[in-house]
C-alpha cells in the first residue's frame, strides 16, 4: 500500500475515473487502495529523494525528503510509528469536527434566515485546513478565499465570533463588515477572507516579505511563516503565476496550499486547465511542488510539516496541491447538479473525519467514548456560537462610517473648516461625507 | 512645454511660502521630535496657540505674484534654504523618512539598482540595500497587493508606478483591497501604503503613457488622492502621505519633474486634505491641480495685465477635497472656472463641480466653467496633443467671458 504522500497524482480505483487526471502512468494504480487513509505502515515515504537546487529544474517530481520525516517520527514516537501521539490526534480531530460542525449549522441558519449573501461552506476539505493550520503558531499568518470560515476557526478565532459575523451582528470578528468572505482577525493573525479568486496570494507574499523583511532589514527574531490557501479555479490565474514567481525569487517563507477540489462552481478542473497537474507548476518557477492526498489529515500534516519548516529555514516556499473535495455545492445558492454522484460517493467514502476516527480507534490512540465526548463538547460550543450571535445587537448606525479611514482625517475638511470626522454627527453615522 | 516649465519656476518658488502650514490640534503632532521642525502661519508667527480656527481668519498675503516672500517665513527662517528639482525634492521627502522609520520600504519597477524611471530612488540601492527598496518584477496586480500584504502586517511600503497609466494593471489590489480592507476588516488591519508615479499628458508619449487616473480611482472608498505641482508641496506632500495611516495615492506628472524651487532647509510636512492658495484675488476662482497651475499661472499674468484678479487655487488634495478653502474663495468671488487636465467626463472637474454646486450653489452668480481635456486618447502628433490638454489662451477667454 502506497497510498503514500509521493508527489504522483493517486487516481481513483478503475471504476470510477470520470473526473480525474488523464494522466497516462498506470504505475500507481497497482498500489493504490480503496481506502486511500494511512495506516501505522513505514511505507508512507518510499521515495528518497531529497530537495535540492538542481531537482527543482528537472522535469521529474519532487517529493518529500522521507530522511527528515522520518527522523521526526522517531524523535516524537520512540515506542511506535506512529504519525501523531494521542494528545496531537485529538487536537486534530477537535478541529475538524468543530468545522464540520460548524458549517452544518451554518447551512440550517443559512435557511432559516438568519444569514444571507454568499455563503461557501467547507464541508470534506477539512483535512487541509487542520492539516496546515495546526501546525502553525499564533504569529504565523494564514490568508484564505471566500471559503474561509474553517480556515478562521482552526487558526483560533472563537467560533461566537465567526458565527456573529456571519449573523451580521457587531459582535462578530470584523464587526459585521465583513460577511462570510471577510474573516479577519490581528489577534490571530488571520489576513483575510477574499471575494475575488487570487486576491489573497499577493496578500500572503506581501505578509511573507514583512517576515523576511523583519528578519533581514530590521534584524529582528522573525521566522513567521504565510500560509495561502486557494483553489483550483485560482490556478488559472495571473496572480498565482506572478506570485510564485516573486515568492520563489526572494525566497519568501510562504507556502502556497491548493484546494483542489476539481470543481470552481460549475467549471471542472479538467476543462478549464491545459495541464491539469497542479504541483508541476512549482517546480517551472523554482520551487517544490508536492501532490498530497487532501483527504488524509495525517499525509497532510506531515507534508505541511516538512514545507513550513522549509520556509521557517528560510529555503522559500514549497506548492502543495492537495486533491480535496466538497461535499456541498459551492455555495449554499448552488444546486449542485452538474457533478457526478458517484464522485460524490466516491469522496463520501474518504470522509477524513471518519478516516481519522478509523486510525485512532484503530491504533488505540483514543476511546469511542473520549470521541463522542469531543464530538458532544463541539456540539455545545456551536451552540452556544449561535446562542450567542443570536443575541448579539445589530451595528448601530453610528458604525457606520468609522473604519473607512484609519484616519478619519481622511474625509476631510467640510464647508466650515472643520474636518468631517470632528462632525458630531459623524459618530451618528448621519454626517455628510 | 519647456519654456512654460522653466518659466513658471519663478512662480512657483514664491507660491511655497505662502502655503499655510497646518497643524493638527491634538491628535498627531507633526511638530516632531525634531527639534528643527516648526509650523509657520502665513504672517510671520510662530505657532503659538494650536487653535487652528482662529488662524483659519487671519489675513491672508495679498499679493502671491509679487517678489520675495518677505514678510512670511523669512523672519523666522534662520537658514537661506536649498534649491532643488521636483524630483529631488520626493527623493529627499522619502529619504528623510526611510531615515526616520526603518519599516518604510519602497517598491516597484526598477526602483532600486535603476535608481527609479524618473531618479527618485536614485542613489536609495546603495544606502538601503536590495530588500528595502525592492525592485519588483513586471507584475504590477502582484507587487501592488503586496505591498498592502505587507502593509497589514506592519511595514509601510511605498509603491511606485513606473507610469501612474500601468496602475490599472493593479486595480483590482487598489480597489478592493488598498481602499477596502480597514473597512472589512472592522477596523483590524490598517494599509498605511503609498502608491505613487508619474502620470498625466507629457511630450508625446502616446496615449497610453499619457493617462489621467485620478478619475478611475476617485470613487474608491477608503484611499486619498493628492496631487504634487511644486518642489516644496512634492516633499511635504510625500512626508505627509507615508505618516499617514490611510492609503495615499501620490500623482506625480511628468512634466514637472524638473522644476526648480528653494525649500527651507527645516524639516515640514503637509497637510493631505488641504488645498493651497496660489494666488489671492477677487474676481474669481480659478481651481486647478498638477500641471495645469502653471497654464493658470501662465494665464494668470496675461488676466492681470488685462485688468483682471484671478484668485489661483491649487486644489492638491484630489479626494477628499478641501471645501473649506474652496468654499471661502467661492464665497468672495461668485465664480468658479475649474482648470484640469483629467478627461471632461468623469474626471475630478466632473466630481468638484457637482461638489461646489451641492455646497456653495447660493454664492455663485454663473454656472461653473469646466475646463478639462478633450475626452481623446492622447494623440501622438505633437500639434494634436496640444490641442487635447488645455491652453493658456483658453483659460484666459473661459475668464473673460465669465466675468463679463
Amino acid at each position: 500500500m502506497a497510498c503514500s504522500a509521493t508527489a504522483k497524482i493517486i487516481q481513483p480505483p478503475m471504476s470510477i475515473n470520470s473526473t480525474r487526471s488523464p494522466d497516462k502512468s498506470d504505475n500507481c494504480t497497482k498500489l493504490l487502495c480503496p481506502s486511500s487513509f494511512l495506516g501505522p505502515n513505514k511505507k508512507l515515504f518510499s521515495i528518497n529523494k531529497t530537495i535540492s537546487p538542481l531537482s527543482r529544474r528537472s522535469a521529474t517530481v519532487v517529493a518529500v525528503s522521507s530522511d527528515v520525516v522520518k527522523k521526526k517520527k522517531v524523535e516524537s514516537n520512540p515506542v511506535s510509528n506512529l504519525l501523531v501521539t494521542k494528545e496531537e490526534g485529538l487536537e486534530l480531530y477537535e478541529d475538524m469536527v468543530l468545522g464540520r460542525s460548524f458549517e452544518d449549522m451554518c447551512a440550517q441558519m443559512y435557511y432559516r434566515g438568519k444569514m444571507f449573501g454568499f455563503v461557501h461552506l467547507y464541508n470534506g476539505q477539512e483535512a487541509v485546513s487542520t492539516g496546515f493550520i495546526k501546525l502553525l503558531g499564533n504569529r504565523d499568518c494564514v490568508v484564505s478565499t471566500y471559503r474561509d470560515h474553517v480556515h478562521a476557526l482552526s487558526k483560533g478565532v472563537p467560533a461566537r465570533a465567526v458565527m456573529s459575523e456571519l449573523f451580521g451582528k457587531t459582535t462578530g470578528c470584523c464587526r459585521g463588515q465583513g460577511g462570510s468572505m471577510h474573516m479577519f482577525s490581528k489577534e490571530h493573525n488571520v489576513l483575510g477572507g477574499f471575494a475575488f479568486i487570487g486576491e489573497g496570494i499577493p496578500v500572503a507574499t506581501g505578509a511573507a516579505f514583512t517576515s523576511k523583511y523583519r528578519r533581514e532589514v530590521l534584524k529582528e527574531d522573525c521566522d513567521d511563516v504565510t500560509l495561502a490557501f486557494f483553489g483550483d479555479g485560482t490556478c488559472n490565474n495571473g496572480q498565482f503565476f506572478e506570485c510564485l514567481n516573486m515568492a520563489a525569487l526572494w525566497k519568501l517563507p510562504i507556502v502556497f496550499v491548493v484546494e483542489n477540489n476539481l470543481w470552481a462552481i460549475g467549471m471542472s478542473h479538467l476543462r478549464a486547465t491545459s495541464d491539469p497537474q497542479i504541483w508541476k507548476k512549482g517546480p517551472a518557477f523554482g520551487m517544490p511542488g508536492v501532490h498530497v492526498d487532501g483527504m488524509d489529515v495525517l499525509k497532510v500534516r506531515e507534508i505541511a510539516k516538512e514545507a513550513i519548516t522549509r520556509a521557517r529555514r528560510g529555503e522559500g516556499p514549497t506548492l502543495v496541491e492537495c486533491e480535496t473535495y466538497r461535499f456541498r455545492g459551492h455555495s449554499l445558492a448552488d444546486p449542485d447538479e452538474l457533478r457526478d454522484p458517484s464522485e460524490k460517493a466516491h469522496y463520501a467514502t474518504r470522509d477524513p473525519i471518519t478516516a481519522l476516527k478509523k486510525y485512532l480507534l484503530e491504533n488505540n490512540l483514543a476511546s469511542e467514548s473520549e470521541l463522542i465526548a469531543i464530538e458532544k463538547k463541539i456540539e455545545e460550543v456551536v451552540e452556544d456560537a449561535v446562542e450567542f450571535a443570536d443575541e448579539s445587537p445589530v451595528p448601530a448606525r453610528s458604525q457606520l462610517l468609522e473604519n473607512v479611514f484609519a484616519d478619519p482625517r481622511g474625509f476631510g475638511i467640510g464647508p466650515d473648516g472643520k474636518y468631517r470626522c470632528e462632525d458630531p454627527k459623524f459618530t451618528e453615522g448621519t454626517a455628510q461625507v | 512645454m519647456a519654456a512654460v516649465t522653466r518659466g513658471l519656476g519663478a512662480t512657483a518658488a514664491l507660491s511655497s511660502a505662502n502655503s499655510k502650514k497646518f497643524q493638527f490640534t491634538t491628535r498627531r503632532s507633526l511638530s516632531g521630535r525634531k527639534g528643527s521642525f516648526f509650523a509657520v502661519e502665513s504672517n510671520g508667527n510662530p505657532r503659538s496657540s494650536l487653535n487652528r480656527h482662529n488662524n483659519r481668519t487671519r489675513q491672508l498675503v495679498t499679493n502671491a505674484v509679487a517678489t520675495k516672500p518677505d514678510s512670511a517665513a523669512a523672519s523666522t527662517v534662520s537658514k537661506p534654504g536649498h534649491e532643488l528639482l521636483l524630483f529631488e525634492a520626493l527623493r529627499e521627502g522619502l529619504e528623510e523618512e526611510m531615515d526616520r522609520d526603518p519599516h518604510v520600504c519602497v517598491m516597484g519597477e526598477d526602483v532600486g539598482h535603476y535608481g527609479g524611471s524618473y531618479k527618485v530612488t536614485k542613489g536609495f540601492a546603495d544606502k538601503y540595500g536590495d530588500l528595502r527598496v525592492l525592485d519588483t518584477p513586471i507584475a504590477e496586480n502582484s507587487f501592488t497587493g503586496m505591498a498592502i500584504g505587507a502593509a497589514m502586517t506592519g511595514l509601510r511600503p511605498v509603491v511606485e508606478g513606473m507610469n501612474m497609466g500601468f496602475l490599472l494593471l493593479a486595480f483590482n489590489q487598489i480597489s478592493n483591497n488598498c481602499g477596502m480592507l480597514h473597512y472589512t476588516s472592522g477596523g483590524q488591519f490598517k494599509i498605511p501604503v503609498v502608491i505613487r508615479g508619474p502620470g498625466g499628458v507629457g511630450r508625446q508619449l502616446g496615449a497610453e503613457h499619457s493617462q489621467r487616473l485620478e478619475s478611475y480611482f476617485q470613487s474608491i472608498p477608503g484611499i486619498q488622492m493628492v496631487a504634487c505641482s511644486t518642489p516644496y508641496n512634492a516633499k511635504g506632500l510625500m512626508k505627509a502621505a507615508i505618516r499617514s495611516d490611510n492609503p495615499v495615492i501620490l500623482f506625480e506628472h511628468v512634466l514637472l519633474y524638473n522644476l526648480k524651487e528653494r525649500i527651507p532647509d527645516e524639516e515640514y510636512v503637509l497637510n493631505l486634505e488641504e488645498a493651497e492658495m496660489v494666488r489671492p484675488g477677487e474676481h474669481v476662482t480659478i481651481l486647478t491641480y498638477s500641471r495645469m497651475r502653471y497654464h493658470v499661472m501662465q494665464a494668470a499674468k496675461t488676466l492681470v495685465n488685462k485688468g483682471y484678479d484671478p484668485e489661483v487655487i491649487d486644489i492638491r488634495s484630489l479626494k477628499p477635497f478641501d471645501l473649506y478653502t474652496i468654499g471661502n474663495s467661492v464665497k468672495k468671488t461668485h465664480r468658479v472656472i475649474i482648470v484640469e487636465e483629467c478627461m471632461r467626463t468623469g474626471g475630478i472637474g466632473a466630481s468638484l463641480t457637482a461638489s461646489i454646486n451641492e455646497n456653495f450653489h447660493d454664492y455663485l452668480d454663473a454656472p461653473i466653467v469646466c475646463l478639462s481635456s478633450q475626452d481623446v486618447p492622447t494623440p501622438y502628433a505633437a500639434s494634436l496633443e496640444e490641442w487635447t490638454v488645455v491652453q493658456p489662451a483658453q483659460i484666459v477667454a473661459a475668464v473673460e467671458q465669465l466675468c463679463q
